[in-house]
């Protein structure tokens, strides 16, 4: 069976799903406002006469012709950085404020690391974690060339993440965008569909339970965590979810986007999830012509 | 100082693999070169004309000799950790060299030192090439600012010397734009 025809049926239009698969995403740029104003930024792109979209969910996220994501003045004073429009979305879920004590616990290359930033305003502890010593270095780059200051940077694995260089205090957030088999990035890189494999999903879902088992032992009571995908599979969202209910004192919640989902699935493959999985947010391609996505807000009861 | 390694002269030196937070004064120096807090303000301040005030929210790092790093917060010292804020200067050399992030970043409260561009020239800059320009005021390191939507804005740091605009723009960051 392909990936596509897998996930087909899990959504309110299988035909419209695939379609939407196929046509390639135009480059998206955020505006950092660390650095500069959405206004300002707006004016910058006019001056050098490139043409923008604005997406209507997001006021600093613009749609930019294929290849000029880059190369450009406002990049160069690092206004503006990269970003898919739907891997905008966990960080505002997250919605740290400065102050705050935050950890991106899969962090490179930095572009959820450095929108948590923007929205903490550089004030209060930001904590950015990645297992791959080799993407450290574009983390750092990223954050250093949007202005980023609050941010410490550890090099370790994440389900065993120490609290020891910061006085063992705990997050008030924590955001788990976990590495995933990232089928919702199809209409970047096609090859994922042929590259698909059932045992590739299987194999790392343990991380994706490690990592958010480890994220709630760190944050406070009353605390949140955000646990995001950019995979259609259950066994690495519900599934993922179901498992870190039942093993550490956490509870989903509610919460509002502004584009358009479908709820979490409660059965799949002959599977039931604890019915609260309803709360978490599936993006399908077709929905918002963006790629796909999965988020879901935990609230620490203990 | 327990832990600090040993160059032989009995004496703490830097370690290159962990952030130790810098000392407000000479007075509480203990690793020998390492600059003070009160001297990279003074420097900030003397050759940029950037009000002390601008850093009060940050802690001074180093890791790697002379290569300091701002952090906007507290933290235990030192850290092991593999990035802390942002790598803001070069220091332990003649002339202390502030880095490209530094300028875009705190450039915006500088008042002396600094050369405005003209667009042809600004792309000269950012392509890490070298120019001759009239330039009136000090040698040495000057935040680069240009044009960019009605303000001037810091781009980064250029090496004046003998009529002629040195780029210093690291490799990763130029673009031929």
């Amino acid at each position: 069976m392909s990936m596509l025809e897998r996930y087909g049926p899990l959504t309110d239009d299988p035909g419209a799903f695939r379609a939407a698969c196929a046509r390639p995403l135009p480059p998206v740029v955020r505006v950092n406002t660390l650095k500069t104003t959405v206004d300002r930024a707006r004016q910058a792109l006019d001056e050098v006469g490139i043409a923008h979209d604005r997406a209507d969910w997001h006021p600093g996220l613009f749609r930019l012709p294929a290849d000029q994501a880059g190369g450009n003045w406002p990049y160069s004073h690092g206004w503006l950085h990269g970003q898919e429009e739907v891997s905008a979305v966990p960080a505002r879920v997250l919605d740290p404020d400065p102050g705050d004590r935050v950890w991106d616990a899969c962090a490179a290359p930095g572009s959820k690391t450095t929108q948590l930033a923007a929205l903490m305003d550089d004030a209060g502890v930001l904590v950015g974690t990645d297992a791959n010593i080799g993407r450290i270095a574009p983390l750092r780059s990223n954050a250093e060339r949007l202005g980023v200051t609050n941010l410490a940077i550890t090099n370790e694995d994440a389900r065993s993440h120490s609290l020891n260089p910061f006085d063992g205090a705990g997050y008030d957030h924590a955001l788990v965008d976990a590495p995933c088999s990232c089928e919702g990035t199809v209409r970047k890189n096609p090859d994922v569909i042929d590259e698909w494999t059932l045992e590739r999903t299987r194999g790392v879902t343990g991380v994706q339970k490690g990592i958010l088992k480890r994220a709630v032992e760190t944050t406070r009571e009353g605390g949140t965590v955000v646990y995001s995908t950019c995979t259609f599979a259950p066994e690495e969202n519900e599934a993922v979810l179901d498992f870190v209910l039942g093993e550490r004192p956490c509870r989903l919640v509610a919460f509002d986007i502004p584009l358009t989902h479908s709820p979490g699935i409660t059965e799949w493959q002959g599977d039931s999830f604890d019915p609260t999985v309803r709360r978490a947010k599936r993006i399908y391609p077709h929905q918002n012509d963006t790629g796909g996505f999965f988020c879901a807000k935990l609230e620490v009861t203990g | 100082m327990p832990g600090d390694p040993d160059d032989g002269s009995g004496e703490p030196t830097n370690d290159g693999d962990r952030f130790d937070r810098v000392p407000a004064t000479e007075t509480e120096r203990t690793v020998p070169g390492r600059p003070t807090r009160e001297a990279v303000l003074a420097f900030w301040h003397d050759r940029y004309g950037i009000d002390p005030e601008v850093f009060t929210a940050h802690t001074f790092w180093e890791r790697g000799a002379g290569k300091l790093w701002a952090f906007r917060g507290e933290i235990a010292s030192p850290a092991e950790l593999q990035g802390l804020g942002m790598t803001v200067l070069r220091t332990r050399q003649r002339h202390w060299k502030p880095t490209l992030e530094a300028a875009q970043r705190f450039g915006r409260h500088a008042t002396r030192n600094c050369i405005h561009l003209s667009r042809p020239a600004a792309r000269a800059f950012l392509a890490g090439e070298d120019q001759e320009l009239d330039w009136e005021g000090d040698w040495g390191y000057l935040f680069v600012t240009h044009s960019l939507a009605g303000e001037a804005e810091p781009l980064g740091v250029g090496l004046y010397v003998h009529g002629e605009l040195r780029s210093v723009v690291p490799k990763g960051r130029r673009r031929e734009l």
